[in-house]
């Protein structure tokens, strides 16, 4: 429904830019997977799939306990310098350690660019959706500057980014780069199947259920809120992270400076497009990965600015939270009766 | 006496139920009438139709002979018809003139305001400040706030929803004062009530209803309280016994507790001290806001206290969480039971989970065994006759005396050596509440402590072989139930919160 109502409130705004509505919507959605490069794009949805079910497994659990990481953008970065400066560090060594350690150490760095928030609300009760985000404008200002100075190719004759980690072979995320697979497709796969075992079968998913229904209720069950918001805040982040690290030592290859691409928001969009359910988020996630390689097609072919893909996928999330609030409430225009 | 409001014929259904199914009556002018019915029997859904909230299906209500019909409060407070809710609606945060300015059509300014609250309090022998906070008053003084907002608009008629759940003895003596001195200067009183004793002191005719249809009428100062809760129950009701048992060793002993409260206007415990036995029923009366919920919070183990002020079988556990002192066999019942004790949108399998994780053994390493969980669910609500297709059933979907008694169960069967809980037959239809407190006192009897923190006068005066009271925070000496008296428990209670001053002017 909220789909169908993006795809005609889309269509509006292509045909206002002087595009025909039909094509847009057909090259957004029908050419990657039935055009004739569908060979090329098929293999990019996983691509791009990947990194955004990744990140969104890892939101959905916080949101619903109703603990809001708004900054997966930012320990996304976080995790890609941290990975990969580990992965430098080692070159040119080659050694089965390298490529685990920079994933370990991806992990980490997201998660600590998500404990900041979680501590400072822990301790002095801030609210994690602005720390959460400002940490996003931060990282990107970090990224730039490792991308110019500390992370520099130094064979790269002064142009900024850092050496190809995918040229690297201990460092290399690829599996079999013409399927489109690399190890955070498998992260991805892993993760879902493992938040949806921790919803439904564990006491952990029973108690962040329990809190974001009510929270009195959780604390009466036994909930501690506190170490609820670490967990849940430190998990977000550190899949975040490696949702960074494996896109820079894949499809990425290097820190540039503007390496992140808006997937650590358009996860946002992924977690509530899936309900916050696992495997909805895993369908939600190759839809919006859609989005972004019909997106790169319809600016190619058509001349679409590529601000218009972001609104259009923004248009998404509107129509999708709009539709929830139309189902569970019904307007009344005039005064209300209290029954 | 004249005929002041007439009703004919009124039916009201919602899905599934008829709330009010063909209910005629008759409030003459100056009448103290008296509704009369268990929770569900339709009491409040007559009184929203007759305010303007609920627009009935049928019939027909005439006022003063002229016809009636309310579509909203405004037009009600128009005709003269004023009502005082159960639940108060009033900013804690502003002061008491400003709250009446809030509930008036044109509000004067406040100077003239506050005057003529003065005068009306001071008229009907209810004191009350005007520049006072209402986050500082007493639930006796919001109730007054209420009502001298609804005098102020000199009504005809003056519905009261439940209005003495709230209050001491000596304050409800207080307000039946007021309202025959309004009967007497003829304003009709539409007095809803489930307690038998207040009716047979304050009305003049009762009507009473049951499962929404109107199934007698009588003067209730003729008939005794026993024939009156017949006619709203429909049978004889059985009051619950138990063998008094030999009380034991101290199972729980609280000294010196203090707790801040976590809410700005949350009550402080101030140095609370008070020991339960092993077999023995502790009751904790008071008005509402006194402290009752900071005290189970503290209880549970949700506040955490001095690890000294609070010891179980001699052991230290005001550090412990509420899961750590379920291990230990002392377990609560909160009084809210949506969001609170249970949580509405979970499954009833889910909400046995909640706090039977632990003493029921449903969670290995981690993973909860949720057959487990179900059975033990399924158990509640056999052993407690929880009305409800099955334990999949959300807990929203079951109606307050199910889910209570589903809470209640939860905990009963867990076996604990202690068990507190607040206000276990809040909301609670008649026949459900008399189950409760059968399990209590069967709990008991099997040689567990209980705590029952209630703001039901009569129902720790049943139950309880100690009672003590909790005011502003502070406890009261317990003492033996059986040797106080009505009016002793009313002082302990605090009194009348200053209205000893009180005076009904003329």
């Amino acid at each position: 429904m909220a789909v169908v109502l993006t795809m005609i409130a889309g269509g509006i705004l292509f045909a206002v830019l002087g595009n025909d509505p039909l094509v847009a919507i057909r090259t957004i959605f029908w050419d990657p997977l039935f055009g004739e490069f569908a060979f090329y794009y098929r293999p990019q949805l996983l691509v791009k799939g990947a990194p955004l079910i990744l990140i969104a497994i890892g939101l959905s659990l916080g949101f619903r306990a109703g603990i809001w990481n708004i900054g997966a953008e930012g320990q996304y970065i976080v995790g890609a310098i941290c990975g990969a400066a580990v992965g430098l560090a080692f070159y040119p060594l080659q050694s089965v350690f390298v490529f685990p350690l920079m994933v370990l150490s991806g992990a980490l760095g997201g998660m600590a660019w998500a404990m900041v928030p979680a501590l400072l609300k822990v301790r002095f009760g801030t609210n994690e959706i602005l720390v959460s985000l400002m940490l996003v404008y931060v990282a990107e200002n970090l990224l730039a500057a490792m991308a110019l100075g500390p992370l520099r190719n130094p064979d790269g004759m002064g142009f900024p980014g850092s050496r190809n980690l995918a040229q690297y072979e201990s460092a290399d995320s690829w599996i079999a780069e013409a399927a489109g697979l690399h190890w955070g497709v498998v992260a991805a796969v892993l993760a879902a199947i493992c938040a949806h075992l921790l919803l439904k079968r564990h006491i952990l998913g029973f108690q962040i259920r329990l809190t974001g229904q009510s929270r009195r209720a959780a604390r009466f069950a036994g909930v501690r809120p506190n170490a609820l918001v670490l967990f849940c805040l430190g998990l977000s982040g550190a899949l975040a992270g490696l949702a960074g690290l494996f896109e820079v030592a894949g499809p990425s290859g290097q820190i540039s400076i503007d390496f992140n691409s808006g997937y650590g928001f358009t996860a946002i969009i992924v977690a509530f497009l899936g309900r916050l359910h696992p495997l909805g988020i895993v369908l939600g996630g190759l839809l919006l990965a859609l989005t972004y390689i019909g997106g790169e097609i319809a600016q190619s072919q058509l001349g679409l600015p590529a601000a218009a893909i972001q609104a259009f996928q923004g248009m998404l999330l509107f129509f999708l939270l709009g539709v929830d609030v139309l189902t569970n409430y019904r307007i009344r225009i005039g005064r209300t009766e209290t029954a | 006496m004249t005929d002041l409001l007439t009703i004919e014929g009124l039916t009201k259904a919602y899905p599934g139920v008829r709330a009010n199914d063909d209910v005629s009556f008759t409030v003459g002018e100056g009448e103290v009438h008296a509704l009369l019915g268990e929770n569900g029997a339709g009491k409040s859904t007559l009184v929203k139709i007759i305010y303007g909230l609920v627009k009935p299906d049928s019939g027909r209500m005439t006022l003063r002979g002229a016809p009636y019909e309310p579509t909203e409060p405004r037009s009600a407070r128009a005709a003269g018809v004023a009502m005082v809710f159960q639940h108060f609606s009033l900013f804690e945060a502003l002061n008491v003139a400003e709250n009446v300015a809030l509930g008036m059509e044109d509000p004067p300014p406040q100077r003239q305001l506050a005057a003529r609250i003065r005068a009306v309090s001071e008229n009907y022998g209810l004191p009350l400040d005007p520049s006072r906070m209402v986050g500082d008053l007493s639930a006796g003084e919001r109730q007054r706030v209420e009502i001298i907002r609804c005098l102020l608009q000199d009504p005809k008629l003056l519905i009261m929803d439940e209005p003495t759940s709230v209050l001491t003895p000596q304050e409800v003596e207080i307000l039946f004062e007021t309202l025959r001195k309004l009967s007497e200067e003829g304003t009709a009183i539409l007095y809803i009530s489930h307690k038998l004793e207040e009716i047979r002191a304050l009305c003049d005719n009762a009507t009473i209803l049951r499962l929404g249809k109107v199934v007698d009428s009588c003067d209730p100062r003729e008939k005794s309280a026993a024939e009156l809760a017949e006619m709203m129950v429909g049978t004889v009701l059985h009051n619950p016994n138990r063998q008094p048992a030999e009380p034991g060793e101290i199972v729980l002993d609280v000294s010196g507790l203090s707790v801040k409260p976590s809410t700005p206007f949350g009550k402080t415990l101030k140095n609370l001290h008070f020991t339960v036995r092993a077999g023995e029923v502790l009751g904790i009366g008071g008005v509402a806001g006194n402290g009752q919920d900071e005290l189970l919070a503290a209880l549970s183990g949700e506040v955490l206290a001095d690890a000294n002020a609070i010891r179980l079988n001699g052991q230290p556990i005001g550090q412990l969480g509420p899961n750590a002192r379920r291990r230990l066999a002392m377990l609560s019942a909160p009084e809210e039971r949506m969001g609170h004790a249970a949580a509405p949108d979970m499954s009833l399998t889910e909400n046995a989970l909640l706090t039977g994780a632990i003493r029921e053994n449903l969670v290995n390493r981690g993973v909860v065994k949720w057959p487990a969980a179900r059975a033990f669910a399924k158990r509640i609500i056999e052993g407690f006759d929880v009305r409800t297709p099955g334990p999949d059933n959300m807990a929203r979907a079951l109606s307050g005396g199910n889910l209570q008694k589903f809470v209640i169960g939860r905990e009963v069967l867990q076996r604990p050596d202690i068990l507190v809980v607040n206000q276990p037959t809040w909301g609670v239809d008649a026949s459900a509440a008399a189950a409760i407190r059968q399990a209590l006192l069967d709990l008991a009897s099997a040689g567990a402590a209980v705590i029952v923190i209630s703001q039901d006068l009569d129902e720790l005066m049943e139950v309880s072989d100690r009672f003590a009271a909790l005011n502003e925070g502070r406890l009261s000496e317990a003492r033996p139930t059986r040797a106080l008296s009505l009016e002793e428990i009313g002082l302990m209670m605090g009194g009348a919160h200053g209205m000893e001053v009180a005076h009904v002017a003329g």
